[in-house]
């Protein structure tokens, strides 16, 4: 008898490799595993992707699923959409994730869609739980409540689909902690053919120009952030110079990217990348909830600000209330000076 | 050729500018906090269609499913440029989640007829989902293209787009019809014409109308917004609303910091010397 219930979570891949957000989804999934006693599976989709089975049991899944066909050579939605449907009406997960990446909240609805069930996007929290309709009174146990924020990061709400599997999400990539690699391995890699034809690709691709990721923020342990509050683009260079100094990367609000201060490819944020380093810095930043979204669980946060009310107060773990152009310089001066 | 265009716009909460309490003290949105707006990105959904009709001939359809108010996006979308505009309003559609919406609006296409391309914005910016545009495209069984930015060319059969994917920008092709998000870095969306704000600022969609009101005469003029009901496009009450949506909202809390005590730091040299040692001692720098 196949094992009903288990969690999924969809393996993206690049270029031979798991992208980074897929395995903290897995890592999240594992935990939510745990709660509800049942097994944690990864899905790989594509052309020779079993090579990367072994590395997705070595994140934590229990399972791997193989869809392993020609025709998903590239990432097309209509025919991943079909061949990951087939897999799931089969064998019926309880709860099904994706990182929302790119790729993953194009695909997502198109599954959702056709298995008329519910989604949940961009979500940055999970749990099990339960829930009560408030018309019928009946009670959920064990359902997953997923937690996002709304209404441009102004509220945050908790979704459920009480009855219809498999539950689905999407997850923020930054959010989730990456979990621990081990060694071994064990567990099952089941090669399951997927039944798709060439018909099925609808999209062909004719250009691909590729940039990369281009700035690892994610990876950065010391953040130096600067908003509109840094002024000029010669005084946000002062925060290049300090990152340089401690080791770390430069990021920006949105404000300080609409002031060309900075590429968007900086911005932290809600609509840029969520960050979690050990230390944020955040100079001449206010503390909008759009920007708060993406970085308040860094570990240390120091917030310099020359308005004693900003908000990023609020999140902040050393405040200095003071103007970022003056104390910036005595960061770069006495580190240099303590760490000789 | 004329393209038959379909653009998805939604009225939605200027969610960029809360300025009081965006919940009631009995943990209920408090919509009346915000006003509501034309979507950013459906404006550069627009645009791209009016764009289209320009350099080879389309007609561009509005199309917005939600309460009588949501006319207001209609008569903008008038305003920019759009040859014909429809709402989509019904009781029954309330508490619609995305499955929902997406369900009444592709029922509302295939109404509609033929069409070319459907053109959506990437998200909407009250609950930033991005979910209707696949959704939608599942639906009708069609092709979708997400995170476009430009149309680099279309013929009677195919077409070919740039759109963002995790590794760069990719320049794909399909046959159409095909349902493509849109970006907010396509273009810049016109401004509203002042020749058409004349013409179309009394326009009405009839549930906007107080009773007896005299909707022939408007519609006499050309200025009655076309309306559609669940029966009109044939969707029963089950698949649509709160009945038709499988997500529950189980909780909602405004957003309150966390308001941690936060150690102050004195803006000066030893303010400063202090913090970083503090740090250096906690082993942050390594
Ligand atoms: C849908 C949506 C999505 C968004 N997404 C993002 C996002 O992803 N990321 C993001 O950052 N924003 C985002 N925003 C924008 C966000 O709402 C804010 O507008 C933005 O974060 C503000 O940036 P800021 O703090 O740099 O600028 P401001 O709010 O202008 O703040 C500048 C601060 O600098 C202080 N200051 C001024 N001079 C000095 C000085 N000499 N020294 C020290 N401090 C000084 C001021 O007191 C003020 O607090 C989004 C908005 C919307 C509506
Ligand atoms: N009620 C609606 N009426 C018309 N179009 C909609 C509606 N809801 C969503 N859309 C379209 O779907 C896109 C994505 O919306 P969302 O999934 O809510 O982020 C929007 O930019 C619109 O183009």
């Amino acid at each position: 008898m196949e094992q009903e219930g288990e969690v999924w979570v969809y393996i993206q891949h690049q270029g031979k490799d798991v992208v980074e957000p897929s395995l903290e989804v897995l890592g999240k999934a594992c935990e939510l595993a745990a709660a509800l006693k049942v097994s944690v599976a990864g899905i790989l989709a594509g052309e020779k992707v079993d090579v990367l089975a072994e590395k997705v049991l070595m994140y934590g899944a229990q399972k791997v699923y193989v869809l392993q066909s020609r025709h998903l050579e590239a990432y097309s939605p209509v025919i991943y959409a079909k061949a990951l449907c087939k897999l799931i009406r089969s064998k019926r997960p309880a709860i099904f994730l994706t990182a929302a990446t790119l790729q993953g909240r194009d695909l997502a609805p198109r599954i959702a869609s056709a298995l008329r069930v519910g989604l949940t996007a961009d979500c940055t929290d999970l749990k099990i739980g339960s829930y009560t309709d408030h018309k019928t009174r009946q009670e959920y146990n064990n359902i997953l409540l997923q937690i996002r924020p709304a209404w441009g990061g102004n509220i945050i709400a908790t979704i459920v689909s009480p009855q219809t599997r498999p539950q689905m999400a999407t997850i923020r990539e930054g959010i989730m902690k990456m979990p621990p690699q081990v060694r071994s391995s064990r567990g099952e890699i089941m090669h399951i053919p997927p039944d798709v034809q060439a018909g099925d690709i609808k999209t062909t691709v004719l250009k691909r120009i590729l940039t990369g990721r281009r700035v690892n923020l994610k990876a950065a342990g010391i953040i130096v952030a600067g908003g509109a509050g840094m002024g000029t683009k010669d005084n946000f260079d002062l925060l290049r110079q300090l990152a340089h100094a401690l080791g770390g990367e430069v990021a920006a609000t949105r404000a300080a990217v609409d002031a060309g201060f900075i590429d968007h490819e900086y911005q932290v944020g809600q609509t840029g990348i969520s960050v979690r380093p050990k230390l944020y810095i955040a100079c001449g930043i206010s503390g909008a909830v759009q920007h708060l979204a993406g970085m308040q669980e860094s570990g240390k946060i120091i917030a310099v600000n020359t308005d004693p009310d900003a908000p990023i107060f609020s999140v902040a773990h050393y405040g200095i209330i003071g103007d970022a152009k003056d104390v910036v310089p005595k960061l770069i001066n006495t580190y240099r000076h303590l760490s000789h | 050729m004329a393209f038959s265009i379909i653009v998805l716009i939604k009225q939605v909460p200027d969610t960029t500018a809360v300025c009081t309490q965006v919940m009631k003290d009995d943990g209920t949105l408090n919509r009346s906090a915000l006003s509501a707006v034309f979507n950013p990105e459906d404006m550069n959904a627009l645009e791209l269609a009016l764009e289209l009709r320009d350099r080879c001939g389309a007609t561009v359809t509005a199309l917005t499913m939600g309460p009588a108010h949501a006319a207001e996006v209609l008569r903008e979308a008038l305003y920019m440029g759009a040859d014909r505009a429809i709402l989509l309003t019904d009781r029954i559609f309330a508490g619609s989640d995305t499955l929902a919406t997406s369900l009444v609006l592709s029922q509302a296409i295939r109404h509609f007829g033929a069409v070319d391309l459907i053109l959506c914005g990437r998200e909407a910016i009250d609950g930033n989902t991005a979910q209707v545009g696949p959704q939608v495209a599942e639906k009708l069984d069609m092709n979708q293209i997400t995170y476009v930015d430009m149309i680099e060319q279309i013929d009677a059969l195919k077409c070919s787009c740039w759109h963002e994917v995790e590794e760069g920008r990719e320049l794909v092709e399909s046959k159409l019809p095909v349902l493509l998000t849109v970006m907010a870095n396509a273009n810049m969306p016109r401004p509203f014409s002042a020749k058409r704000i004349m013409r179309f600022k009394n326009a009405k969609a009839p549930s906007e109308l107080a009773p007896g009101a005299a909707m022939e005469e408007l519609a006499r003029c050309g200025l009655l917004i076309e309306e559609w009901s669940a029966r009109t496009i044939g969707v029963d009450a089950a698949q649509c609303g709160l009945a038709g949506s499988p997500t529950r909202v189980q909780k909602i809390e405004s957003v309150v910091l966390a308001g941690k005590n936060f150690k102050k730091i004195a803006p000066d040299d030893d303010g400063i010397r202090q913090l970083l040692e503090e740090l250096i001692a906690d082993y942050t720098f390594d």
